[in-house]
């Protein structure tokens, strides 16, 4: 899998460098600036971008600009982005076009290498990863309303690990349950939040994203 | 007697130096009597276009003219500063910057007009061109002791019998060896009262300057106040610039090496083989407080300086106030330009500090937040649906927002009758500085 990346510290640039090739996924650009980037997604067309917020020139969000503009540019480009803090509005514009593909992650998740490998694959395959963070902000936010005040403490915990991008299996897993039963939890949320239900895990994790977004 | 032979002896000893002192006073004094001329030349010309900008014309000599008051007046002061008496500078400071054309020669013409200082400066000169004229006398009392010794030693003669009558020194006509001794005598007595007090005369001149050149008490207390204020703003400034500093220096330092640290425990635990159960243990236990260590200096920079306001700015950091709370906030900002950083930061915590409020207390369910700028002032608003009932002088929260504004010259205003709704009103006082393109 090809990845190019954007980090401006050359020491955290150079580790997530190893941690990719560990795991057999090559590194066709590492770059340290916004304009940098667009250029070599341009010119790579890589399997995802990882990239961090915080970049040269700016300082300011230029690499959470520059993956969005790639994406323009590339419709569909996989984009994880990284951040030492994460931010509800810029996991919005992020989740804009409504197409997956995203990941928006604290750097702590590289703590956990497996995890955060995971992370990446499941993006580049077109599907979402949140932080935690990012989905307790989005949680907090909707503390109030009505149809999330319905849910069992059981099916809040489902929730939260779908907005997080997990798929049925990853879900069952985590909670020690069965696939058959975090199935059931699932059909059960959409019920009470009255979103229509879907098959397919990518959409379903994207209408419950688009729901707490609102 | 005794005494009176030490102090001449003293006295003695101390005439060189005075000699020179007096005649240094004599050029200075020179000098001023000089200034005295021109004061009565810039009188008239300032006074004449003065005139000249009230009917409409004149708006570009007259900054000019007014250059050269200054001077005149500035070279006065530091003259009386040689006496022995500082004299501040009263001007009020001149604007930052001017437009090129008529417009900002009309404003500097005003900047001058409106100053009591300039007013007071004509009166200076008007009455200058007389009292200025103590300058000379100095130089002329020395050319009358110079006169008295040229008569004593021999010059009587020749004017005795040029005129047929002696030259009065003193009014003692001079036209014997007698007499001349005595016109030797009182010109010696008289260079002595010269080298001792002719220094006076400037000093006169200094005290009737600092009566109209000094600053008046208001304009004192105006000068103070304004550096006073400058001084506080360059201290906000500095101390917001700090946090930023701190903010970025624990982003790309702290926290990035950290997130290294994690890096290279990941890599670590790759190459432990399956058997090292305990290694594994401990590698766990050094990523679980590492983790929270990083929490830990997230937390803490969200206190220093919220990150999306470096990132983003006031508009939308406030937003984020509004997405991140589980009330329905609607955020509308419509600030045109760029808010100086520290009351951007202060007007962003004061904001998360009453959505917390109204989230706590109000059991409101729609708070709306509005943030405009009137060319002026800085307004915000913070209104809830809620019970009301907000006391500012229950709790710090309100009181601590009061503080914070207060040091921008901000107000608060709390309108929270029992019942609802709340409504508070922040004004702050500010000029916008035009949007930046890129971040400097």
């Amino acid at each position: 899998m090809r990845v190019v990346l954007a980090e401006d510290l050359f020491l955290l640039r150079q580790g997530l460098i190893q941690l990719l090739d560990a795991y057999g996924f090559e590194t066709v650009a590492a770059v340290d600036n916004g304009p940098d980037l667009l250029a070599a997604a341009a010119e790579h067309r890589p399997d995802i971008m990882i990239v961090d917020v915080r970049l040269p020139p700016t300082f300011t969000t230029e690499g959470l600009k520059a993956a969005l503009q790639a994406r323009r540019e590339i419709p569909k480009l996989p984009i994880l982005v990284l951040s030492q803090h994460v931010e509800q509005m810029y996991a919005r514009e992020l989740l804009a076009d409504g197409t997956g593909g995203i990941g928006y992650l604290l750097k702590d998740s590289v703590f956990d290498n497996e995890q955060f490998i995971d992370a990446i694959r499941r993006v580049a395959a077109g599907g979402t990863a949140m932080d935690p963070a990012v989905v307790a902000q989005l949680m907090v936010s909707h503390a109030r309303d009505q149809p999330l005040g319905a849910l069992t403490a059981r099916e809040r915990s489902v929730l939260e690990l779908m907005a997080e991008g997990c798929s049925n299996t990853a879900i069952a897993q985590r909670l020690f349950i069965t696939e058959g039963a975090a199935a059931k939890h699932i059909s059960n949320i959409f019920g009470k939040l009255m979103l229509p239900p879907d098959s397919d895990s990518n959409r379903r994790v994207l209408a419950v994203l688009a729901y707490l977004n609102a | 007697m005794h005494v009176l032979r030490l102090s001449v002896r003293s006295g003695l000893r101390a005439f060189p130096a005075r000699l020179r002192r007096a005649g240094t006073e004599l050029a200075v004094g020179v000098l001023i009597a000089m200034g005295a001329m021109l004061s009565i030349c810039l009188f008239l010309i300032t006074a004449y276009f003065v005139i000249l900008f009230v009917i409409g014309i004149g708006a570009m000599v007259l900054p000019i003219v007014t250059k050269w008051v200054r001077w005149l007046t500035n070279a006065n002061r530091r003259v009386a500063a040689r006496s022995g008496i500082e004299i501040p500078v009263p001007y009020r400071p001149e604007p930052d910057e001017f437009e090129k054309d008529i417009v900002g020669w009309i404003r500097r013409c005003k900047w001058i007009l409106t100053d009591p200082a300039s007013w007071r400066d004509l009166l200076w000169l008007l009455l200058n061109s007389v009292v200025g004229m103590i300058g000379f006398l100095p130089a002329v009392v020395l050319y009358y002791v110079l006169e008295g010794f040229a008569l004593a030693f021999g010059l009587w003669k020749p004017v005795l019998r040029a005129q047929g009558t002696g030259r009065e020194y003193f009014f003692v006509p001079i036209h014997s060896q007698p007499t001349a001794a005595l016109a030797a005598l009182a010109a010696t007595a008289l260079l002595v009262v010269w080298a001792w007090y002719s220094p006076l005369f400037l000093t006169v001149h200094a005290h009737f300057c600092r009566l109209l050149l000094g600053p008046t008490e208001s304009s004192r207390l105006a000068i103070r106040v304004q550096h006073l204020a400058e001084t506080r703003t360059g201290a906000l400034d500095a101390a917001a610039a700090e946090l930023r500093r701190i903010e970025r220096d624990l982003h790309d330092g702290a926290q990035a090496r950290l997130v290294g640290l994690g890096l290279t425990l990941g890599a670590l635990e790759r190459h432990l083989n399956s058997e090292s159960d305990e290694a594994r243990r401990l590698l766990r236990d050094a990523r679980t407080s590492s983790v929270a260590a990083l929490r830990e200096l997230r937390d803490l920079v969200r206190g220093i300086h919220p990150p999306i306001l470096a990132e983003r700015g006031l508009a939308d950091a406030l937003r984020a106030l509004g997405l991140a709370s589980p009330l329905q906030v609607e955020v509308r900002v419509d600030i045109p330009g760029e808010v100086a950083p520290p009351l951007e930061s202060a007007l962003y915590f004061a904001v998360s500090e009453l959505l917390t409020n109204a989230l706590k207390y109000s059991e409101a369910e729609h708070v709306e937040v509005i943030a405009w700028h009137d060319g002026t002032m800085l307004h915000a608003s913070v209104t809830d649906d809620g019970r009301g009932g907000a006391d500012a002088t229950k709790g710090t929260g309100l009181h601590g927002i009061r503080r914070r504004l207060a040091t921008f010259d901000g107000t608060i205003d709390i309108s929270s009758p029992l019942g609802g709704p709340t409504d508070i009103k922040m004004e702050i006082p500010c000029v916008l500085s035009s949007p930046k393109t890129s971040s400097s």
